[in-house]
């Protein structure tokens, strides 16, 4: 997952400053990982606010269960948890914006089934052509423009990198209709990128 | 198997979860159609696009926002 610092040597440390009430370790702690954490809750949450809010909320969170955390995972996968899940619960609090049909972008077939427009090669890998800021802008602009729940499915699975057991639970439906969003996710995604994708200009 | 079934396929032809057999068909089909060909490839570069977006932000936003450090550290446990 982006950013969230390797293990850090004195991990064991920190965490026993944090069960006896430390104050230097929460202050370690917060300014360790607060970057980190809010670029996470930046990708859910499109306002700063919204974004600082599902920051404050995971580590007061964390705060509370930092004496049941056994230490079975690193603290920063732990803390990556947390916000993840504090940034779900703000964006369910919000109002939905404008967004695409969902149907509109997935590919159409014929009833033999083939597709009835041919997909067209992209011309450029994407790693190459998102070295420019402005294209980089796009495709953000493009994962915007997906339906909340196909954007927080992409978001939590490609981004976030959590296993379909993890995203399933984080967000109270089967792994199957995990699958299922995904991959429409990814799809509709990739027509809205097609146009850009194709003609690019190096 | 045709367009429809091997788009339908495509996440789990990616994750390696197909059972053989039925990778043959879809390499089969992917073997004569290069519309399927090139859907695989872009959607491949979908996913890698979004994730170079995403984790690569340009913004210059402040990452460790000293009010918000302040805020966090008053609701400590003590």
């Amino acid at each position: 997952m982006d950013g969230l610092s390797p293990s850090i040597p004195n991990e064991s440390a920190l965490l026993a400053g944090l069960r006896a009430g430390n104050a230097d370790a929460f202050e370690e702690l917060v300014r360790k990982y607060m970057p980190a954490l809010l670029r996470v809750a930046r990708r859910f949450l499109r306002s700063e606010d919204d974004a600082r809010d599902a920051v404050q909320d995971a580590f007061i969170s964390a705060f509370k269960s930092i004496r049941n955390f056994a230490g079975q995972s690193q603290l920063s996968t732990w803390l990556h948890r947390i916000v993840v899940n504090s940034s779900l619960m703000k964006l369910r609090s919000q109002k939905r914006h404008q967004e695409e049909e969902i149907d509109m972008l997935l590919p159409r077939f014929q009833d033999d089934g083939h597709q009835v427009e041919p997909s067209v090669p992209w011309s450029e890998t994407a790693e190459a052509l998102l070295q420019r800021a402005e294209m980089r802008e796009m495709v953000r602009a493009a994962i915007d423009r997906l339906p909340e729940t196909y954007r927080t499915i992409l978001l939590l699975r490609d981004i976030e990198e959590l296993t379909p057991e993890e995203t399933a639970a984080a967000l109270g439906i089967s792994r199957n209709a995990v699958k299922v969003r995904l991959h429409r996710a990814r799809q509709a995604l990739r027509a809205i990128l097609d146009p850009h994708m194709r003609g690019a200009i190096a | 198997m045709m367009c429809r079934e091997v788009i339908g396929f495509l996440a789990d032809y990616l994750e390696g979860s197909l059972p053989p057999e039925v990778v043959a068909e879809f390499e089969e089909h992917l073997g004569e159609c290069d519309s399927c060909v090139a859907y695989l490839a872009s959607y491949r570069e979908t996913i890698l696009a979004a994730r170079f977006a995403e984790v690569k932000k340009d913004d210059l936003l402040d990452e460790a926002p000293e009010e918000l450090i302040e805020a966090i550290l008053q609701s400590r446990p003590r």
